[in-house]
Order: structure tokens, then C-alpha cells, then sequence
């Protein structure tokens, strides 16, 4: 077992889809909501929702955290790497996100900032050890997930005593943006949520625990494979039927009630929450980002560099905070399709290839056309 | 978010790395964040690092409850 | 000065690197022709030490073609630029269905390249010229200062003729035309991303890099009147390839997962980057676009060639106004298959 094509079985997934068709009762709305960019891509990579009912609906949220770093972080970004004495380190997916005045990571390389992609934060420790010379700035982005690999660095950088490195924190919290979506004024109606597959290898399950005991929603803690998303769909329908609200786990061969407490522990060790950070799309949502504790401020660039972060607008015409609510799709858009496609995209959601506009882009599209066919 | 993709151990090196195995790729990873690690199990990689190591008795429960559905919902 | 030896010392091929003077014009850049590029592509053309080589052509159409080359790195599993740039200007030739004659090159040289390594690239090219027997006829020579170039580039052109009565093209695919795949694809990118700085996996994956004119040239002996083009999927993988052809034709492609033929460790590779086999470079691979009653006849004589042995059919051109590329997926979905947008880079989310 390679634990990866076991969970790409298209039959098997078809006998699950009759069974959730059989389940779903007739007159009722699923209305679900993948939180995770990586959901989202398996849905739509796969062709999931060609298999389910009409009547279960699959909410694209904002899971993916490319699409949900404000611009003003980028901007902060690209002005780090300006400096003459810095060089940027950051995750290739943030290369091509817009910043403000059409300006990006990749057209700031081109401008002669020496921004470089790494795979790991272990590369770029190793490009601190090689160059003393360089600041070493690395642009920290991601949830629970790729928090610890980034706290992990920061000690390797400590027990090196490298002078010359340092992270432009921008982590935050997959728990609060879900609470912000509940609670949002205008938001939309959700009846449960497939929950975060890798996320949750670190945090384990008690953290959404309060989705629902005070909100009522039923959240399946579901893998990245398309099998996983069906089977996660099944475990929704048959809770919501049933009038319950748990938190239950569809992924328990890699995700455990408590999570990876190592991992707990060196980022509670490094990191402190933020009075409010800013999502994009979301806006400020309270306690749910992470900074370098005090201990720790020689390594953070924000203190370093005296980083100050400005407002930066959105397009206004941009409908990407409805759509990562899950108010709005991306064909609902004006911006969808005309001035944004994956080329010159205008909003995070177009950006990366989990964010829900650029996954209707490269798959829905398709759908739609069908169904216009079959009309 | 978040691309992590399960393979295995086929060495446990120096200073909390790894080297693992994917379908005949090789790669050395960092182990720090998961303890007792041995030469063949699998864990979930993200960014060069395993952050969970793979259950297979569980993965194995997971696939028999999927067969048990898609039985259930066999095309008549 | 040494009588025997009129251009001075010979270069020390093992320590030495090039300098400004290899490409003033003077002695020291005709000692670098004469050791390091005509030693590598010796021909009678390159011996008369023209400006230009001067040739016979038989009659009819004649194809040309250049291309330029910058890779990183430089040497790759399976392969380095000189092959590549041999190999990549060939095929540009024979997917005309042409068969190629005569090659040129041209190499821009970063100040302080190692002579060791310029010279095992121009060994490489001869041999690659010869395989294919394709001479490299004429040639050219530039050194830049030392950050105004990657180490070399170099860009090589090619003359052909194309058999009387053949006319392929990118805009004559039709509705039910049968789309062939000459082999497995991605091999190339994963083996050059493999030993790129910052990204090093370790795999056994070479690249796939290959002339391919004498597989075309069974081709156009077997069906060349039912082909309809031929195309090699170099950057931007299959999926650019066939978006150009949908495009140029005003057709939609319907494409099989399942029948792509793609080796495990190229797929493992691209799981482990975030990245789509589809997308991914290939150096030695063709799609050709045929008849659908010659489909089955072609793929016999493209899987009976070396360099086509795992050949497929992967589907077929269907009517579409949005010119769309359309997959069915292994697990029994639909997706569109869409160009790259920007470069392809790995991913963590």
C-alpha cells in the first residue's frame, strides 16, 4: 500500500456516490463547505462533483493560504527584497500573486531584487550558512501546516547562530477563519464542513470542537484524495440526517485526536497569537495569525527591517472576500473571465491553482459547458 | 493547501533526516518533528518535513469502509 | 612564433577558461575554433574555414528553422545543452516531416567559462551531429563578460527538405483525426529539475532528449499522406502542444488519462513538486495528428522504431468552438486541460 492510488479509484468512488445519492434525502440542501484549497483541487482535478446529487453542494473555502495573504503583505514583501542588502527566500506559489500597481514578486526578481524560491526552510537556512554576507530574509506563509517546518528553522537558525537570517511571519490559523465565516453578517449558509486533511495531522480534532457544540455544524476532518472528499461527503449527510453535530475523522491514518504534539510545542515554544490579522477577502479577523515571540525577535524581519504594513485596496469590483465566504461563485464575478484569468489574475482567488476562481477556470468551465449541452 | 504526499523511510540519518522513498525518487527530509520513526513507515511530507507518520491499520479500516459503502451502493 | 603551431600555444582544455580574447577575432579565438569546435564537429564545410558553407540541396520545399538554447543546469541527467541544442533544432526540422541536411550553431560564452566544460559540450554536439547525420556546417562565437550570460548559450539553426506531395501544418487537424503520443512524457523536465539548486531530489529519470527524424521519416514513408502535422512537446508539456493545435485548427482534443503514458518515476517526481506530467517538458517525444483510418497502421510503425516503442493512442480531435483540450481523468471525471499559466513551478500548497 502506497497510501495515494488506493484513494484515486474512480470505481469504488462511484459505488460511494450511489450510496450518498441513496442517502441524501430528496428536498434537502447539502450545502458543504471544503475549507481547504487542497479539497477544493481534488473536487475539481478529479471531476468529485460530477458524481454527487444535484441537491449537495460543495462550498469552495478559503483554505489556501495564497489566496487569503492581503496584498499589503506582498507589497511589505517586495519592499524587504528591494533592499539592497536583503535576499528573499519564499515558496514559488507566492511568486505570481498581485501586489499592488501590478507589481509581483516575479516582476520585482525581474526589476533585480534577488528574491529566490526554496522548497524547504531548510533551503533557506542553507543559503544563510552560504552567503553571511546577505541578509537572509524568509517569507513565512501557510496554516498549522507549514507553521512548524518554519518554527523548526528558526531553531536550526539559533543553534547555528546565524546573524543573517530572519522570517517575515505571515502564519495563520485555519480555526479562526472558519469561526469568521459563521459569524460573518452577510454570510451564506452552511450545513457542515469537510475539515482540514494536513492541518489537522498537527492540531488533531479538539480545536474545532466548538464548531459544534456553539455552532451546530458537523465538521468531517477529511484527506486530500478524492476518495477521501466522498467518503467525508457520506460521513456529512448521514450527520446532518441524523440531526447531529460532531467532529468526526475520515483521515485517522494520518490525523489523531491530539495531533502532533511535538509539532504543538515548538510552535507554541516560537510563536504568540496576533491581537488581528488581516485576511484577504475575510478582512481582520481577531486572534487568528501568529508572531515570533519576544525571545525570538532577532529573527523576525518585521522588527529587523521596521516593517510597516500600509492599506492596500483589492479591485473593488473583485468579488473574491464573497466568494471565499462561499456568498458568492466564481461565475458570479464580473472581473471572472474577462479582466482576471490565470494569466492577469486581478484577485488571490484567481492566483493559485487550489484558489476557487482559477480551479473553475482550469475545471468548471467544463461543467457548465455540459450542462449547457444537456439543457 | 497545504501538498503533502505519504512515502517511506528507507533511512534514518544523522541530525533528525531522513531519506525517503517515492516510486523510486529519493529525498532527504527532516524527521524533527516526528519521534520513533523506523525504516519503512510511511509519513505525510510537507516543505521537506514529515509531520505525521502513517497509520496502516487504519488505512486499511478506511478502505474496507469504503468498499463496505460502495457495496452498499452497488447499481443494482 | 612557432612555425608548426600559428596560433600560438594549444589550450589547456583540462584547467583553462575562456576569456574576452576568445572572442576578439584575434589568435586566441581561432585557436578556440580550431581545439575546442571544429576538433568536435570536424567536416569538410568547417575545414574550408568559410564564413559560410556553401551546399547542394535536392530539389523541392525546402524547411528552415533556429532555435536558441539556455538551460540550467547545464548537464542534466541524460543529456547537456549541446545535445539538446542538436536534437531540439532537428526535430523543429522533421516535424515538417522534413528530412534535415545541414546544421549551424552560434555560442554565446560567459567570461571565465570552464574550457573543460565548453569542450565536452562541443564533443557532445559532434557526436549528436553525426548520429543523426546532420553535420553542423558553419559556426560563430561570442564571449560576453563575466554575469552577462549563464555559462553558455547557444543557438543552432537547420535547413531541410521536405518529400514532394507533404504538407503538414498546425491548422489541419479535423474533427475525428486520431491523436498519437510517440512515448512516455515528462522525463526531460524531471530530469533537469532534479539537479536544479534548491529542489534536489534524487531519481534515476535521464532525459528523454533525441533526434527524432529518422522515426518521422518511417512515418512519412508508412501514412505521410494521412498525416495531418506533427509536433514535439517541448516547454510547456503535452498540454501546450495540444492547446496550439486546437487553436491553430479551430478544433477541441479529447484526451485519455488513462492511455498517456507517463513512467512511475517521472509521476512520483511531479507529486512530490505539486507538478502535472502534462505540463512538463519533453525533448524526445512527438504527437502527430492522423486520419483515423491510418491510425492503427502508423501507431504499428511508430511502436516498431526505438524511439517510439511505447507509442499510444490518446484520443481524438472533436468539434469545439472553445477549442477546448478536454481530459477524461483515471477516476472517470472530466477536466479542461489548459495552456501553463506562467512558468510551471513546484508548489507547496
Amino acid at each position: 500500500m502506497k497510501h495515494v492510488d488506493e484513494y484515486r479509484d474512480g470505481a469504488l468512488a462511484r459505488g460511494v456516490a450511489r450510496r450518498i445519492a441513496e442517502e441524501a434525502q430528496p428536498g434537502r440542501h447539502y450545502r458543504l463547505m471544503e475549507f481547504c484549497g487542497g479539497h477544493t483541487h481534488a473536487i475539481s482535478r478529479y471531476g468529485v462533483e460530477d458524481l454527487l446529487p444535484e441537491n449537495i453542494r460543495m462550498i469552495h473555502g478559503p483554505g489556501c493560504p495564497v489566496c487569503v495573504l492581503p496584498m499589503g503583505r506582498i507589497d511589505d514583501a517586495i519592499r524587504l527584497a528591494a533592499r539592497p542588502e536583503v535576499t528573499l527566500c519564499t515558496y514559488a506559489d507566492l511568486m505570481r500573486v498581485p501586489a499592488s500597481g501590478a507589481t509581483s514578486l516575479m516582476k520585482a526578481k525581474a526589476d533585480g531584487a534577488d528574491i529566490r524560491m526554496v522548497y524547504s526552510t531548510l533551503d533557506a537556512i542553507a543559503i544563510a550558512e552560504k552567503e553571511p554576507d546577505r541578509e537572509i530574509v524568509f517569507f513565512a506563509i501557510g496554516f498549522e501546516t507549514t507553521t512548524p517546518p518554519t518554527a523548526l528553522a528558526i531553531r536550526l537558525a539559533q543553534k547555528k547562530r546565524l546573524r543573517n537570517f530572519s522570517i517575515f511571519c505571515n502564519h495563520v490559523l485555519t480555526p479562526a477563519a472558519m469561526q469568521a465565516i459563521l459569524e460573518a453578517k452577510e454570510g451564506v449558509e452552511i450545513e457542515g464542513f469537510v475539515g482540514p486533511a494536513h492541518v489537522s495531522t498537527v492540531i488533531g480534532m479538539s480545536p474545532y470542537r466548538r464548531f459544534a457544540t456553539d455552532y451546530h455544524k458537523p465538521v468531517v476532518i477529511a484527506g486530500f484524495e478524492p476518495l477521501d472528499v466522498i467518503q467525508a461527503v457520506l460521513m456529512l449527510v448521514r450527520q446532518i440526517n441524523d440531526g447531529r453535530s460532531e467532529i468526526e475523522n475520515q483521515y485517522r491514518r494520518a490525523v489523531t485526536e491530539t495531533g502532533n504534539n511535538k509539532a504543538i510545542d515548538e510552535m507554541a515554544e516560537i510563536f504568540e497569537l496576533r491581537e488581528s490579522f488581516e485576511w484577504r477577502g475575510l478582512g481582520e479577523i481577531p486572534r487568528s495569525a501568529l508572531r515570533l515571540r519576544e525571545p525570538y525577535a532577532q529573527f523576525d524581519a518585521e522588527r529587523r527591517f521596521c516593517v510597516v504594513t500600509l492599506p492596500a485596496r483589492d479591485n473593488p469590483a473583485c468579488e473574491c472576500g464573497a466568494i471565499l465566504r462561499g456568498a458568492k461563485r466564481p461565475q458570479d464575478c464580473k472581473l471572472f473571465g474577462t479582466a482576471c484569468t490565470p494569466e492577469t489574475p486581478m484577485g488571490s482567488c484567481m492566483v493559485s491553482s487550489e484558489g476557487s476562481c482559477a480551479a473553475h477556470w482550469a475545471y468548471g468551465r467544463f461543467r457548465q459547458i455540459e450542462r449547457r449541452k444537456a439543457s | 493547501m497545504c501538498l503533502a504526499i505519504p512515502t517511506r523511510i528507507v533511512e534514518l540519518l544523522p541530525d533528525e533526516m531522513a531519506r525517503i522513498s517515492l516510486d523510486g525518487v529519493s529525498k532527504v527530509i527532516s524527521v524533527a518533528l516526528v519521534d520513533n520513526l523506523a525504516v519503512g513507515d510511511y509519513v505525510v511530507l510537507h516543505v521537506g518535513y514529515a509531520l505525521a507518520r502513517i497509520d496502516e491499520a487504519e488505512a486499511l479500516a478506511t478502505l474496507e469502509l469504503l468498499r463496505e459503502a460502495a457495496q452498499l451502493g452497488a447499481a443494482p | 612564433m612557432n612555425k608548426h603551431e600559428p596560433l600560438g600555444r594549444k589550450l589547456d582544455l583540462r584547467h583553462g577558461r575562456v576569456d574576452l580574447s576568445h572572442g576578439s577575432g584575434g589568435r586566441a579565438m581561432a585557436r578556440l575554433i580550431a581545439d575546442v569546435f571544429h576538433a568536435a564537429f570536424d567536416n569538410d564545410w568547417l575545414r574550408a574555414g568559410n564564413d559560410q558553407a556553401a551546399f547542394d540541396i535536392p530539389g523541392g520545399r525546402m524547411a528552415m528553422t533556429t532555435d536558441g538554447y539556455v538551460v540550467s543546469p547545464l548537464f542534466f541527467p541524460g543529456g547537456d545543452i549541446g545535445k539538446l541544442a542538436v536534437h531540439g533544432t532537428i526535430n523543429d526540422i522533421a516535424m515538417a516531416g522534413a528530412r534535415p541536411l545541414h546544421m549551424s550553431a552560434s555560442f554565446i560564452i560567459e567570461e571565465g567559462f570552464p574550457l573543460a566544460d565548453l569542450s565536452r559540450i562541443a564533443q557532445s554536439m559532434g557526436e549528436a551531429s553525426r548520429e543523426a547525420g546532420v553535420p553542423i556546417v558553419t559556426g560563430d562565437t561570442k564571449v560576453v563578460e563575466r554575469g552577462k550570460a549563464d555559462g553558455v548559450f547557444i543557438s543552432t539553426a537547420c535547413v531541410g527538405v521536405v518529400p514532394a506531395g507533404l504538407e503538414l501544418s498546425g491548422d489541419k487537424a479535423r474533427p475525428g483525426d486520431v491523436i498519437l503520443l510517440s512515448g512516455a512524457i515528462g522525463d526531460h523536465g524531471v530530469a533537469v529539475m532534479s539537479k536544479r539548486e534548491n529542489l534536489s531530489f534524487e531519481t534515476e529519470v535521464l532525459s528523454d532528449t533525441a533526434a527524432l527524424h529518422e522515426l518521422v521519416a518511417a512515418m512519412v514513408a508508412a501514412a505521410g499522406a494521412s498525416i495531418r502535422l506533427m509536433r514535439d512537446p517541448t516547454r510547456g508539456g503535452l498540454a501546450a502542444t495540444l492547446n496550439e493545435v486546437a487553436h491553430q485548427s479551430k478544433v477541441g482534443a479529447q484526451i485519455d488519462e488513462a492511455s498517456i503514458p507517463v513512467a512511475p518515476q517521472v509521476a512520483a517526481a511531479c507529486e512530490l513538486l505539486g507538478l502535472d506530467p502534462l505540463f512538463v517538458a519533453n525533448e524526445g517525444k512527438l504527437v502527430a495528428i492522423v486520419a483515423p483510418e491510418a491510425a492503427d497502421a502508423l501507431l504499428a510503425v511508430m511502436r516498431a522504431h526505438p524511439l517510439g516503442a511505447r507509442s499510444a493512442r490518446i484520443g481524438e480531435i472533436v468539434a469545439d468552438e472553445h477549442c477546448f483540450v478536454q481530459m477524461t481523468t483515471r477516476f472517470g471525471g472530466g477536466r479542461i486541460i489548459d495552456w501553463l499559466s506562467g512558468e510551471q513551478l513546484p508548489r507547496i500548497c
